[in-house]
């Protein structure tokens, strides 16, 4: 069965820059490892990375304005549970809690450690229930001491475990910094590789509701920098629990980051096992207009944008870019070369943040496709108000990603 | 009576303990910190009313919850002799006040002298007396040793006894550990090398404190612990390769000298930060008890690291958690130029475990027996029961911090001379084994010269080896080099290609 095989091989297989197929660095390869996540992909990729982006001319893009064809958004919902016969629904943070189970199940070293994630369940419940069904010791809680409880999972993965440690808002990692720095991101280097630290560091960030500047904030900014680690962001149950899931058998440090407002979201997602691509973006819509690059919560706020572009004419590429460290150049690449303009929309700072150094990233490697300047629409560099009216507009609207392609596709 | 207490159903109204009924939990529809505040007022209308009626209130309710295992969780009566991995019953009991069963206890003692109040933790008596406790006793903790400072055995003295073969292997690698530490600290001012650090002085707590322990018990060093590795089987050829950065050192060359690390030796690899090691052995510790190892974890820090955040965090979670860890504190009196006056005004750092309820132990950190008996017992408790055990090490860095550092522009040097000659830890066990009849003059000469030898042709070998690869630089950076590093190599090789002669000779392509 292809599921299972896919899970047993997965990891290897996760790494699109794995040995076997490195002979093949162009887009081949790379399809050849989605082909077979992409069966599973339900609200991300289809078949783009196959196609060749030779279809429409050049000369014919830039001179004809606007597609007047009004197709909504293509492959997003619609094509849910197109391989699984029967999937089951649930939450996103129910997908995070059921990849971490089933890992947890699958791999007795698997273990969590957190402030109130044993019987509390977690704060954001992603860890509800599983203290009863795999013990206290699983499944640890411990005193409030972020950059002692990140050293410990750190030990601990040194030792042979694979610790899941739940920073309960990611803001509270900033006191983690020094292992995540120096011991988590480091140690497999320094000791010569005789040390592996497998250890997957998640939590919530980002803007909520109201919760104040100490507890909005997007670590993914800080991290972003240090090297040894990977990041990913997810945004659906779907990748939720796939990613959950990839990085909890990477052997590398993985952080993953997750979205205070977006555990409810409701999916139907496969019953079998799969996992995501941890350095692979996801396809949310294609189009030919423009490339609008983003990733958690903002790809919401870009989906309903997209809803008004395509009333208004325009036929935007919405890519949710999840893998934050190392970012998916391939996928960005192929995009950018058919559409040769590239939004991004993010929720970081405007200085320093994801959208900085994917601007950096884009405009280094493709700058010849580029008809027009990067465009990057960020938060603004203040703390989070706590004011309801105020927080809503440190956030980007859909109304400004509007504005933003329709100046961009001028 | 006490039946129908236990048939209380589970209420879901807010009570004073720290627990939060799952009730109150909604992800993104409620704010997780606004029922902060309402816990915060129901403590504030039980002082208002009568305390007592209030108190059977809760007290019942809470009992309702309570169950054996629960009781047993946060009332340590007694060590468990069978290490269980416990699962709480009822989960809800678990967040609940620690209240007694003896529920008799409120409401006879009328008398104000003999009130007790059950709180989170057991029973408290109460005291009309304004009393605070010092912030320091009137006698230091006395400090454990064997050997006087003569090297001979103190009469009614403790100590697990060592065979002699043991004892010349304890004694013969302090010696060693001495001369590599002489050598290569000579090196490096011969400009050989680039940085070197000392553990002269400390040479009892190192090897020593290896013996005691077993080969599967897992290291979380400091830096001044080399010769644990040495005790372990590191060669003098393995410690200089990593001092010269060749391609035969297991760290391929990444890490300053001293900081050494070896997978098969169970020796964590040095990690410069100071104090980031004590968590990483904590956890560690609970890896090795969820594996039910018969093994511990051990981690060394400095009087300096102790003042470090992670140290505390660390002692604490080792102690509830109950991990069975080893903290051994080097207390030899510099964190570099900063005397333990101005580190900290407690009693050493021995006073400190206490506070985090760990049992602890002064040590004289310059006799090799005592330590050897200190952390052969600790080790023993600390695996059979579960438990952390803090071990302070009084002893003396006699040498300076490291090479960046000449220790004598902030201390006299009569005395780090004193502490050289008249506390020497070597002197002292010397004198022992060969009261013993165990060692010799004539071996003593005999060993100086054959490590001395094998020093200086391992120096001689490390530095004519070959550097490391320049893809040693990107590899092992993630477990397989992804794309941008493939390409950032690729340009350094580009930039070698166009400027040879600035590449350094020594290092292969």
């Amino acid at each position: 069965m292809s599921a299972i095989l896919q899970g047993a091989g997965a990891a290897t297989a996760l790494s699109p820059f794995n040995s076997i197929d490195s002979n093949k660095l162009v887009a081949p390869s790379r399809s050849s490892l989605s082909v077979r996540s992409k069966r599973y992909i339900v609200a991300g990729s289809d078949g783009t990375n196959n196609k060749t982006f030779a279809s429409s001319s050049l000369i014919a893009r830039r001179s004809d304005p606007l597609i007047p064809n009004a197709v909504a958004t293509k492959a997003d919902t619609a094509a849910s549970s197109t391989s699984s016969k029967s999937g089951h629904e649930l939450l996103l943070f129910e997908a995070l809690q059921e990849g971490l189970e089933e890992e947890m199940d699958r791999d007795p070293h698997v273990c969590v450690m957190g402030e109130d994630v044993g019987h509390y369940g977690g704060s954001y419940k992603v860890t509800k229930g599983l203290a009863d069904k795999f013990g206290d010791l699983r499944v640890l809680d411990t005193p409030i001491c972020e950059n002692a409880f990140t050293g410990m999972g750190i030990g601990a993965a040194m030792t042979g475990l694979r610790p899941v440690i739940e920073g309960m808002n990611m803001g509270f990692l900033l006191l983690a910094f020094n292992q995540i720095s120096n011991n988590c991101g480091m140690l497999h280097y320094t000791s010569g590789g005789q040390f592996t630290i497998p250890v997957v560091i998640r939590g919530p960030g980002g803007v909520g509701r109201q919760l104040g500047a100490e507890h909005s904030q997007r670590l993914e900014s800080y991290f972003q920098s240090i090297p040894g680690i990977q990041m990913v962001a997810c945004s659906t149950p779907y990748n939720a629990k796939g990613l959950m899931k990839a990085a909890i058998r990477s052997e590398n440090p993985v952080i993953l980051f997750e979205h205070v407002l977006l555990y409810n979201l409701k999916e139907s997602i496969p019953d079998e096992d799969y996992i995501c691509n941890l350095e692979e973006a996801e396809m949310v819509r294609p189009g030919e207009h423009i490339t609008i690059l983003t990733y958690s919560r903002m790809r919401y706020h870009v989906m309903q944008a997209a809803k008004t572009l395509v009333n208004k004419g325009y036929d935007p590429e919405v890519i949710d870019i999840r893998s934050l460290k190392p970012f998916d150049l391939h996928t960005i690449g192929n995009s950018v070369k058919k559409t040769h303009r590239v939004l991004i929309v993010e929720e970081c700072m405007r200085t320093g943040g994801i959208g900085a150094s994917l601007t950096a990233a884009i405009n280094e490697n493709f700058h010849d496709y580029l008809d027009a300047p990067v465009m990057c629409l960020s938060s603004q560099d203040v703390p989070t108000p706590y004011a309801g009216t105020l927080e809503e507009w440190t956030v980007v609207q859909p109304a400004q990603i509007v504005t933003a392609v329709e100046q961009l596709c001028q | 009576n006490t039946s129908k207490l236990k048939q209380e159903p589970l209420s879901t109204h807010h009570h004073p303990c720290s627990c939060r009924s799952s009730s109150i939990f909604h992800l993104a529809k409620k704010s997780v910190f606004s029922q902060i505040g309402k816990t915060k007022k129901m403590t504030l209308r039980l002082r208002s009313s009568s305390w007592k009626s209030n108190l059977l209130k809760i007290l019942r309710h809470n009992h309702g919850f309570g169950s054996a295992s629960h009781a047993a969780r946060h009332l340590r009566q007694k060590p468990p002799h069978e290490p269980t991995l416990r699962v709480s019953q009822n989960p809800i009991s678990r967040f609940c006040n620690t209240m007694s069963e003896k529920l008799s206890s409120i409401g006879e003692h009328e008398d104000a002298n003999t009130q007790v109040m059950d709180f989170p933790g057991g029973k408290v008596a109460f005291t009309p007396e304004i009393q605070f406790i010092s912030e320091s006793s009137k006698e230091r903790v006395p400090c454990y040793r064997v050997l006087d400072d003569n090297g001979q055995l103190i009469t009614n003295s403790q100590f697990v006894q060592v065979s002699e073969e043991v004892a010349v292997k304890i004694y013969s690698n302090m010696v060693t550990l001495q001369i590599m530490d002489n050598i290569f600290y000579e090196a490096q001012r011969q400009g050989r090398l680039s940085f070197y650090a000392t553990a002269i002085g400390e040479e009892a707590i190192n090897i020593a404190s290896a013996a005691a322990l077993s080969p599967e018990d897992v290291i979380f060093p400091q830096y001044r612990e080399p010769g644990v590795l040495l005790w372990r089987g590191f060669t003098l050829q393995e410690f200089a390769n990593q001092c010269f950065g060749n391609k035969s050192d297991y760290g391929k060359g990444r890490q300053m000298p001293v900081h050494y690390g070896s997978n098969k030796l169970n020796y964590f690899t040095v990690s410069a930060t100071i104090a980031t090691q004590i968590p990483n052995a904590v956890g560690a510790a609970y890896s090795l008890k969820m594996d039910r190892k018969d093994a511990c974890a051990v981690t060394y820090f400095g009087d300096g690291g102790t003042s470090e955040g992670d140290f505390h965090a660390a002692m604490n979670f080792a102690a509830v958690m109950e991990a069975p860890v080893l903290f051994i504190c080097r207390n030899n009196g510099w964190a570099i130029s900063t005397p333990t006056s101005d580190q900290f005004r407690s009693d050493g750092i021995v006073v400190k475990g206490r506070a985090y309820g760990i049992r602890s132990i002064r040590v004289d950190g310059n006799d090799a027996l005592a330590m050897y008996s200190a952390v052969h017992s600790a080790r023993e408790m600390a695996i059979k029961e579960h438990r952390p055990i803090l071990i302070e090490a009084l002893t003396y860095r006699v040498g300076h911090h490291s090479t960046s550092d000449d220790s004598t522009r902030y201390r006299s040097a009569d005395e780090i001379e004193w502490w050289n000659k008249a506390r020497n830890p070597l002197s002292r066990f010397r004198t022992w084994i060969e009261s013993n009849g165990w060692w010799s003059d004539e071996e003593e000469s005999d060993l100086r010269s054959r490590v001395k030898k094998e020093m200086l042709e391992a120096l001689r070998v490390a530095e004519k080896t070959e550097k490391p690869n320049l893809k040693d630089m990107f590899s092992d950076v993630y477990d397989v080099p992804p794309s941008n590093l493939r390409e950032q190599e690729r340009l350094v090789r580009q930039t070698i290609k166009s400027h040879p002669q600035d590449y350094p000779s020594d290092v292969p392509l």
